[in-house]
């Protein structure tokens, strides 16, 4: 009867170890690149950043991204200084945020690697204001690995990032945020 | 028995358990919160205060051209168009070397002098995994006169036109809009009027900012000269202003008891005096270049 007993308890262990695995794998990255540009012909606003962390559940679809707003590299050292100081308040507001999942999971088969076409939405919180965005982008899955590559637009003006009108001319309206996540498997 | 049955019983649970943990958690949790060590930037708006040096430097690459203007005094009346008849310039070039490391060269029409200078950033305020409470810069400054000499019949030595300054810069950004600093300073002049005074002068400064807008702060600095160290025709040298910033510029806009404007000069040769209306109307104007961009 132990006998029995521990044979059937171990064996149920092992499969829901296993199913636990297969459902329920999440991503993560901790060196994931956001960056975003907008120009207006008389002065390029970019800036890249390589330490987006984030992470992916296979299971519900849901997608977490966290960044540092210190941590987004200009090329002009005084822009940065000026992003971080008047536009972004970076001390006060230290972190962007999104929240979000892909919609259409049902399309993508994690075990299958491939590139799957993703509809993706969210919140996204930039200084404490918090918009929906909807966007798609493509996932790549490769060997166990996964990549999430997308593109999209925001409105500054919704996020609190006041432009003063003296440099109205220089910086546009709108920002073209790019987010690739080369994601590993969690442990 | 019921032993076994209650062990299969919690056997089996656990893994469910573990499902239900996962299914809420949050996913924010999982990113880890690695502490990373945050450094304050821009405690000051640009590298000076009015005339002296504050505890920032120009970044790596970028040049900076300053054009400092000081106007004569205010109680000169409608005769002096209250100082605006007189000019005192200097022009000058700032070069970030490194991002701890910058050089400056300048030239002014007070007493016709050349000056230099290296700043080293040697300690910068932090929070986070590394905790250093100031920011702390080393300022070394040579300036060099090179008017006529007074009385050419007697032995003049090139280095009698020499003076040489050395600060310490100590800033603590107390907020994003407050900072303060205090930088002590040794003065050399190889030349002094009489021996009655001292070659070497030790001056404590004392600025600050407090920022009025996103854009805009008020200035205030402060020279204080040990005492018995020097002619005392000279006072101590007080400025209060505005620092007003768009884009790569920066313009300071003040009022100031000093004329001169390269370190020996506002320290220890500052003859105007505030209460009685020697006050000056000041402006820098500050322009950045990118000469090396960041990869």
């Amino acid at each position: 009867m132990k006998v029995k007993l521990v044979v059937f308890a171990s064996l149920f262990l092992i499969a829901s170890a296993f199913t636990f695995k297969a459902d329920g794998l999440k991503y993560l990255t901790k060196n994931g690149k956001v960056s975003f540009f907008s120009t207006t012909g008389l002065e390029d606003i970019a800036a890249e950043n390589n330490k987006a962390s984030s992470v992916l559940d296979s299971k519900s679809g849901k997608i977490v991204i966290e960044v540092l707003i210190n941590s987004f590299r200009f090329k002009k050292a005084l822009m940065e200084e000026h992003f971080n100081e008047n536009y972004m308040e970076s001390t006060k507001y230290p972190k962007a945020k999104f929240d979000g999942k892909i919609d259409n999971l049902n399309d993508v088969n994690f075990s299958k690697d491939g590139t799957y076409k993703t509809n993706i939405s969210g919140n996204l919180t930039i200084k404490d204001k918090t918009n929906q965005v909807k966007t798609s982008g493509t996932l790549t899955i490769k060997g166990g690995k996964l990549n999430g590559l997308t593109k999209f637009k925001i409105v500054l003006a919704d996020y609190n990032v006041v432009i003063p009108s003296v440099v109205k001319d220089k910086i546009d309206k709108e920002m073209e945020i790019t987010a690739d996540l080369n994601y590993e498997p969690m442990k | 028995m019921k032993k076994s049955h209650f062990l299969f019983l919690l056997l089996t649970a656990f893994p469910s358990f573990i499902f239900a943990q996962t299914d809420t958690t949050d996913l924010f949790s999982l990113l880890g919160n690695d502490e990373e060590t945050t450094y304050s930037t821009a405690t000051f708006k640009t590298t000076r205060l009015m005339n002296g040096h504050s505890v920032e430097n120009q970044a790596a690459g970028v040049l900076d051209f300053r054009i400092n203007h000081r106007f004569g005094n205010v109680n000169g009346g409608v005769y002096e168009w209250f100082g605006l008849d007189q000019a005192n310039v200097k022009i000058g070039f700032d070069y970030g070397i490194t991002k701890w490391l910058m050089v400056g060269l300048g030239h002014t029409n007070v007493d016709k002098t050349y000056d230099g200078f290296v700043k080293a950033k040697l300690l910068r305020q932090s929070t986070g995994k590394k905790n250093m409470p100031v920011s702390v810069t080393y300022v070394a400054s040579s300036a060099a006169t090179t008017l006529r000499w007074v009385d050419p019949s007697r032995r003049n030595y090139p280095s009698s036109r020499f003076s040489y300054t050395h600060q310490i810069l100590v800033a603590r950004k107390f907020s994003n809009a407050t900072s303060i600093q205090i930088m002590p300073a040794l003065v050399h002049r190889n030349l002094i009027d009489s021996l009655k005074f001292k070659n070497d002068v030790f001056v404590i400064g004392i600025g600050g900012r407090q920022k009025i807008t996103q854009r805009v702060s008020v200035n205030a600095e402060y020279y204080y000269v040990l005492p018995s160290q020097i002619n005392p025709i000279y006072d101590n040298s007080f400025s209060l202003g505005f620092d007003i910033e768009t884009g790569g510029h920066v313009f300071q806009l003040h009022l100031t008891n000093s004329r001169g404007m390269t370190d020996p000069q506002f320290m220890t040769q500052t003859q105007g005096k505030w209460l009685k209306g020697d006050i000056r109307i000041g402006f820098n104007i500050s322009r950045v270049f990118t000469v090396r961009q960041r990869k």
